[in-house]
């Protein structure tokens, strides 16, 4: 499927670009310990500016999730799955992506995930599936 | 300030105007614009001269595009308005930024008279263009967008993808389902039908007709999605010590809810409450009214789901209660304990986004609704967002 890839910065290139090695990247603050997302230069729980990306798991479960049936663009192969996916290093660490290589009947709140990357030029995509 | 429920309340809407609701219209938008402007200055009994500000949600992104044909500068430029004030831009709390922004300017004494305004010209782009509106077309080549990049790449096309999760969470949650959820556009369509300025007034709709329309995103249907229309709305706010003298009983600002206590964003925010609740909660905080003074409520309805969740946030029923509140639709209709969006809000009305809900409030409020006017009352809401944008509105007409 056709997709809109993000402009880099030095903030996001972690998340946009270390699936490459395999690696999940997500910001990290080293005075609270906490995560955060979307990444940036401070820290959204503390305001600490010792901050960076850190490695997780990779792995969650779904928060949410919609099938998307319409055609928005005449490239777009519906339906597919989007999802609200909570890592499981963190409650509420959560971003937007999808759960392929599933039947999108089969979906559901909860449903354990694990990344998996799908490259598109210099952007490996941070996508899901079903945990085995 | 307008959360503090001591404060006199300086602010009062003194005039209502409202174009015709085309899907398409054959004028253009700013025919449209005008013809709202002279039924709103004629309403309340202004000329051009006393206006002295202006403002708009989300104003003219300099591209003509059809979300927001007309800005501020295009209609003082072409009204020969001699202004003392004037703003728009779309970071704000949600579609009633303008008249937050509006009734600010007036109690901060820059202005006595303050045009708001909304055009929008969807209608008839959707016939040569049905891409338009699409997220993915917000940003040339690359997403650069701090908010959307996060969503894009997913090809998250349309806001209805977002909302579509946020209802999902509340189905799971709360056990809502489509039967209750399709009260909404039930509802909304069964008012559109006794409103002649309405896209739908001549269609009726039946749950089942509800429940056989197509998926978009699921959980949400096609009759879950607002209708697209060209159309121009105004609302004039005055200050409220010459309003009380003017042509029309003034309608008050009694409070106002413009909070956003989370980030913005669709994903990184309370999935069942939004920003809906922080706008809600300061606007109770700005008054000694209650959700039960309350005679009509003017709810958001760009997607059926944000109606259910500003009435949960606003405490016409408890957090999780909406779909057993709304099942069977006798609350919310036009004789219920809560009457909603009495005009078919936009999801049979039309999209007029945002100030037709403020519309339809005073319109109702003065007792001018014709068929559809509900039972007297004083006391209104105009609530308009979802997601992170929110704003709301606690209107009282005095006696």
């Amino acid at each position: 499927m056709p997709r809109k890839l993000p402009q880099l910065n030095q903030d996001n290139s972690s998340f946009w670009q270390e699936g490459k090695q395999g690696c999940l990247m997500i910001h990290h603050c080293s005075s609270c310990q906490q995560y955060f997302h979307p990444p940036a230069p401070i820290c959204l729980h503390c305001l600490s500016e010792d901050v960076g990306p850190k490695k997780v798991s990779g792995k969650g479960s779904v928060a949410s999730f919609t099938i998307n049936y319409q055609k928005w663009q005449p490239d777009l192969d519906v339906p597919f799955v989007i999802a609200i996916i909570e890592l499981a290093e963190q409650a509420g660490l959560r971003f937007v992506s999808n759960v392929i290589d599933i039947n999108p009947d089969d979906v559901f709140i909860d449903m354990p995930v694990t990344v998996t990357f799908e490259q598109h030029e210099d952007i490996w995509l941070p996508l899901f599936r079903k945990e085995a | 300030m307008f959360n503090n429920k001591n404060k006199a309340k300086t602010v009062a809407i003194t005039g209502v105007g409202q174009s015709e609701v085309g899907r398409p219209s054959s004028k253009t938008a700013m025919q449209l614009t005008l013809d709202a402007c002279k039924k709103a200055l004629d309403d309340a009994g202004l000329t051009r001269d006393d206006i002295d500000g202006i403002a708009c949600w989300p104003g003219d992104n300099n591209n003509g595009d059809a979300f927001s044909p007309i800005g501020p500068s295009a209609l003082i430029s072409t009204l020969g308005l001699k202004v003392n004030w004037y703003g728009a831009g779309y970071e704000g709390p949600g579609p009633l930024a303008g008249i937050i922004n509006g009734a600010m300017a007036i109690d901060a004494g820059l202005c006595n008279h303050v045009l708001v305004f909304r055009t929008i010209t969807e209608a008839s782009k959707r016939q040569t263009d049905k891409t338009s509106s699409a997220l993915t077309n917000k940003t040339v080549g690359r997403d650069s967008s701090f908010s959307w990049q996060w969503y894009t790449p997913f090809n998250v096309m349309s806001g209805i993808n977002l909302m579509a999760m946020y209802a999902q969470r509340h189905f799971h949650e709360f056990k809502t389902t489509s039967e209750q959820l399709g009260q909404i556009p039930v509802t909304c369509r069964n008012n559109a039908n006794l409103n002649p300025n309405a896209v739908f007034k001549d269609k009726k709709m039946t749950l089942d007709d509800y429940l056989e329309s197509r998926f978009i995103s699921t959980p949400l249907r096609l009759l879950d999605c607002d209708v697209h229309c060209d159309a121009s709305t105004v609302v004039i706010l005055s200050r409220a010590d010459i309003a009380k003298d003017m042509r029309n009983t003034p309608i008050h600002i009694e409070s106002m809810g413009a909070a956003l206590n989370q980030p913005w964003s669709w994903d990184q925010i309370s999935l069942t409450g939004m920003a809906t609740q922080d706008a809600a909660n300061m606007m109770w905080k700005g008054t000694d009214l209650t959700p039960s003074d309350v005679g009509t409520a003017q709810l958001y309805d760009g997607f059926s789901i944000l109606t259910l969740m500003w009435m949960e946030s606003l405490g016409f029923c408890g957090l999780g209660e909406g779909g057993a509140f709304i099942e069977g639709g006798h609350r919310i209709a036009r004789d219920g304990i809560i009457p909603i969006n009495t005009n078919g809000g936009q999801l049979s009305g039309g999209r007029t986004h945002g100030l037709g809900y403020v519309h339809e409030a005073c319109t109702q409020l003065w007792g001018r609704a014709g068929e559809r006017q509900v039972k007297d009352h004083q006391v209104s809401i105009a609530a308009a967002g979802g997601g992170p944008l929110a704003g709301c509105l606690l209107l009282s007409r005095d006696l």
